[in-house]
């Protein structure tokens, strides 16, 4: 599954259990308790508020360890020592990409930077959906490390609004399959 | 605990107080449904549904985020005042020149917008807005962001006064906020939740107005001396300080009026707790710290500073959040609620902020943001949350003042359909975003692809209620508010005593 449809599946279902939580006591808020009904509701509660924060902190640690034990986002700063480096400029409003294909199966460095304003280097695979991203700057260059599975054409839009050409503001360049694969 | 009363005398609005209040609300409803109105056409502009050129897309779009800000910013400062002023003198004028500078700031942005063309957007992001190549000059975003410091001069004016008022009470900010009970001593059951959040909302929201008044000033030095360039990615920092920070802030100062409407209508007590004092104290500092969160696709920025944003973004709105649902749930759960506006949109306000905050902190974990970044994950998110919570709560306490104005608590038919109407069409609406987003649509397009116009219908639809029900609201709040008030107590008057 790749990753947007996760996301909308967790999303999804995690708003539903709280639309659920809310028609759960929507339907009990005019119906009064007794003293004793109201005791048992007390205790119940507390109960739950103890779940509630101790599954929080489960899902809190065990989500920051999944996401972040290996970064996502490659080092900036040390040498990077990878084959294919591409270097892609954004102005307004169009993209310089060079070498403009790459190979699948090994890692490809993008070098983003920008000569005006702010832009978005967004790579949009085959299939439409969004495989990677990072911001052209000027004044600075971002590197992006992404390592194609699929050959194809691959669709670079920008994703920070720059004016009034930021919509049509659109590149490709190819992925070619990997050697001997 | 101080008895539950429907209608205190010290929330009365008599006088100057109620003529201050009218305009803020009139104003801040008025603004809501046309800048809604821009939104549909913005949607319907994706859909394919209506032309709108980009150029003009591109000013809505300014028009839309800057005013739609501002005027949460303006019904939530409403709803601090009229409770807080119950609890600490605050002064009438320095109530009415938030409103007298927000009126000339507004001023300013439409001007430059339909007058000069600025399109540069609500985060008008370094150096954005002096290369509007040709569409706009720097003078226009000059007079956009001249708009911006009188707004904020107007609110500091407010918050210092307020701030002035809180120690006058309290001795200082941190008493107000209840630090001494943090490990010890009994809590005063009398200290009230509107002063700790206020006193929270002062802290962070004033940081957050003075890193935007630093980035304004700057920029607008750039705009008349080029050669003095800024770094772009230290403005895009302090300029998303001072976004993120004035967007929150709406909600704090929003959910003052559950805190203190909430128990009047479920007729149950709703004390405060050490917890609550916890959470507030804790997101004081964390709200401060979460902005990074909009910089994790600016690989430049050190690895702690993208880390921190995640895990900031994970903690910061929890303590609030978390202690408010439970403490707000338990306190209408098997409680005699009284089914009217207020209340029904209190409930609805809660949901909205608590539904709407999965896909923030989704978006908020950097390998989810690799993908879903300035896509319209984005608006989807932050509509859900203003729409289904921050206008709602706003909403309530019109609605609740309106009743003492009627005579009866608000719950005609056409408010039993109202609200239906525009929770429907805000789900439709907030929902369409997040399936575009989760589609890799993205945000800030005048024009769409053509696969990608599906959701943009679906979402123009939702929003088509959303305006009908937000002008049903309008129209009866400004004539609620404009009608004499009723003598006395409503019929169901004093306190919910049952439960
Ligand atoms: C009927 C109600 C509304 C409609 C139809 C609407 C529509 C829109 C649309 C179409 C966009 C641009 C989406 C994109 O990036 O592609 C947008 C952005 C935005 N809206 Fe709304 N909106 C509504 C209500 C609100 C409310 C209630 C608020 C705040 C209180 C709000 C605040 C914003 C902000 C801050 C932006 C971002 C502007 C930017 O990207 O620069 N909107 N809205
Ligand atoms: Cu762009």
């Amino acid at each position: 599954m790749i990753l947007q449809n996760l996301v909308w599946t967790i999303a999804l279902a995690g708003m539903s259990l709280v639309a659920l939580g809310f028609i759960h006591v929507i339907r009990q808020a005019g119906k009064p308790a007794d003293d004793v009904a109201t005791r048992k509701a007390a205790h119940t509660s507390n109960v739950l508020r103890r779940w509630l924060f101790g599954a929080m902190l489960v899902i809190f640690v065990g989500a920051t360890w999944a996401t972040l034990h290996r970064f996502p986002i490659a080092s900036q700063h040390a040498a990077l020592d990878i084959q294919q480096v591409v270097d892609v400029t954004g102005q307004q409003w169009s993209w310089q990409i060079t070498p403009n294909t790459v190979r699948a199966g090994s890692p490809v460095e993008f070098r983003v930077t920008s000569k005006d304003v702010n832009h978005g280097f967004a790579i949009y695979a085959p299939d439409g959906r969004i495989a990677a991203q990072t911001q052209a700057m000027p004044g600075f260059t971002n590197k992006l490390v992404h390592t194609f599975t699929q050959p194809g054409t691959y669709r670079v839009m920008c994703l920070e609004y720059c004016g009034l050409g930021h919509a049509p503001m659109v590149s490709e360049f190819t992925v070619v399959a990997a050697r001997g694969g | 605990m101080a008895a539950l009363t429907m209608y205190p005398e010290n929330e009365r609005l008599a006088g100057g107080n109620r003529a201050a209040f009218n305009l803020y609300v009139i104003s801040a409803v008025a603004l809501f449904v046309l800048m809604m109105l821009l939104g549909l056409i913005m949607r319907m502009g994706q859909a394919t549904w209506l032309a709108v050129q980009p150029d003009l897309f591109y000013r809505i779009l300014s028009m839309h985020g800057a005013g739609m800000v501002g005027t949460a910013g303006l019904a939530t400062t409403a709803v601090m005042w009229f409770f807080l002023r119950a609890h600490v003198r605050l002064h009438l004028w320095a109530f009415v020149t938030n409103y007298v500078m927000f009126l000339l700031g507004a001023a300013c942005l439409i001007y430059a917008i339909f007058v000069d063309g600025y399109g540069a957007l609500w985060t008008f992001l370094y150096p954005l807005p002096v290369h509007g190549m040709g569409l706009w000059s720097p003078d226009a975003a000059a007079v956009f962001m001249l708009g911006y410091l009188l707004i904020g001069v107007g609110m500091l004016v407010f918050y210092l006064d307020a701030a002035a008022a809180i120690i006058k009470v309290y001795g200082n900010l941190g008493r107000a906020l209840g630090l001494q009970w943090l490990f010890r001593g009994t809590i005063d059951p009398d200290h009230p939740k509107t002063v700790v959040a206020s006193t929270m909302v002062i802290i962070s929201n004033v940081l957050g107005i003075l890193a935007g008044a630093v980035v304004l000033v700057m920029s607008l030095v750039n705009a008349f001396y080029p050669e003095m360039a800024l770094d772009a990615l230290l403005a895009k920092t302090l300029i998303y300080w001072f976004g993120h920070m004035y967007i929150n802030a709406t909600i704090y100062m929003g959910v003052i009026a559950v805190y203190a409407l909430l128990p009047r209508y479920s007729g149950r007590p709703y004390p405060i707790s050490r917890a609550f004092l916890w959470s507030w104290a804790v997101s004081t500092v964390f709200v401060t710290l979460v902005f990074p969160h909009h910089l994790l696709m600016d690989y430049a920025l050190p690895r702690w500073f993208a880390v921190m944003g995640q895990l900031v973004s994970y903690g910061a709105g929890f303590p609030v959040f978390l202690v408010t649902m439970y403490g707000a749930l338990t306190n209408i759960y098997r409680a005699n609620l009284r089914w009217t506006m207020p209340s029904r949109l209190m409930v609805l306000s809660l949901f909205g902020w608590a539904a709407g905050i999965v896909p923030a902190i989704l978006d908020g974990t950097i390998r989810v943001n690799l993908v879903m970044h300035n896509t319209q994950w984005v608006p989807g998110h932050f509509h859900f949350y203003l729409l289904l919570g921050v206008l709602p709560m706003a909403l309530a306490l019109m609605f609740h003042v309106i009743g003492q104005r009627a005579g009866a608590l608000p719950n005609s038919a056409a408010d039993r359909l109202g609200l239906p109407v525009y929770l429907i069409g805000g789900l439709i609406f907030t929902l369409a975003f997040l399936d575009a987003g989760h589609l890799s649509v993205a945000r800030r397009m005048a024009t769409h692809l053509p696969e990608w116009t599906g959701t943009d219908k679906v979402g123009s639809i939702g929003a088509m209620l959303v305006v009908l029900g937000m002008l049903y609201f309008a129209v009866r709040i400004t004539v609620g508010l404009l009608r004499a008030p009723a003598r006395g107590e409503p019929d169901e008057g004093p306190a919910n005593t049952a439960g």
